[in-house]
């Protein structure tokens, strides 16, 4: 089950820069990790971290085994217009998750 | 025919033949660092400065190292940062993360949590509009390792 948590602010102001944080539950396994039996643990990350603001991409990030645990990715944007952002994390073994969060532009 | 002398003189020549060949890790991590920051700037010139790494310089646990980068730019249609790189020198791979930005970011800025292996430099690599690079590298010591089996590879 893929658990997500993103902070969008609510509401802003009109040419505002908002930040956004997001976090999503995932073990962010290496590929470098042994068992006590020698054997490689296979990777298991998320790849990538795609932002849309009412359809427009306004950011992407490419994530890596470096990245910790249940990896967090903080960024800005404009608060252009009301609408929704909608996030989208790809990863290993099929890994998928979506996340819509509404804001209201004043 | 080999004798009991002999026998012994042939093994303490093979351990210091293997003493002399330790696998060369350092350098091996270096050429990949250098590797990973030419694919990504090709030939351009990555100079120092307007870009700030925050990352604590003594990190207790390097399983979740909170690392921010931000670039000083005005993020405009015409002059806006298009992509930050982050790179580790004693992680086995270089890379920790990319983030594609625009003048819809507003700021040039980002902050996630990495993992890092050792003590050694951490450098974040700012890609701008007009084609320049900017860099900046944090050394950072490092106590309890993230994963302690990476350090064997």
């Amino acid at each position: 089950m893929a658990r997500v948590v993103v902070h969008v602010p609510a509401e802003a102001k009109r040419g505002e820069v908002i930040e956004i944080r997001t976090l999503a539950a995932h073990p962010m396994e290496t590929g470098f990790r042994r068992t006590q039996l020698g054997e490689l643990i296979p990777r298991d990350i998320i790849r990538s971290l795609v932002c849309t603001y009412n359809g427009v991409e306004i950011f992407r990030a490419e994530l890596h085994p470096a990245v910790a645990v249940n990896p967090l990715v903080a960024f800005t944007t404009v608060a252009t217009e009301s609408g929704t952002l909608e996030f989208r994390w790809t990863g290993d073994n099929g890994y998928s998750a979506t996340h819509r969060a509404a804001i209201k532009v004043v | 025919m080999i004798t009991r002398r002999g026998f012994l003189l042939l093994g303490l020549a093979s351990t210091s033949v293997r003493a002399q060949l330790p696998p060369n890790i350092e350098a091996i991590r270096k050429a990949a660092l250098e590797e990973a920051i030419r694919k990504v700037v090709g030939n351009a010139e990555v100079r120092q400065g307007r870009v700030k790494l925050d990352v604590p310089p003594l990190i207790d646990n390097g399983n979740t190292v909170p690392l921010s980068v931000e670039v000083e730019s005005p993020m405009s249609a015409a002059d806006h940062v298009k992509a930050i790189h982050i790179f580790t020198e004693r992680n086995p791979q270089p890379y920790v993360l990319s983030a594609y930005l625009g003048p819809r970011s507003g700021r040039a800025r980002v902050s996630t949590r990495a993992r890092i292996a050792d003590t050694g430099a951490v450098t974040a690599i700012a890609q701008l509009s007009d084609g320049s690079f900017w860099s900046q590298s944090v050394r950072v010591v490092v106590t309890l390792s993230a994963c302690l089996e990476e350090g064997l590879i």
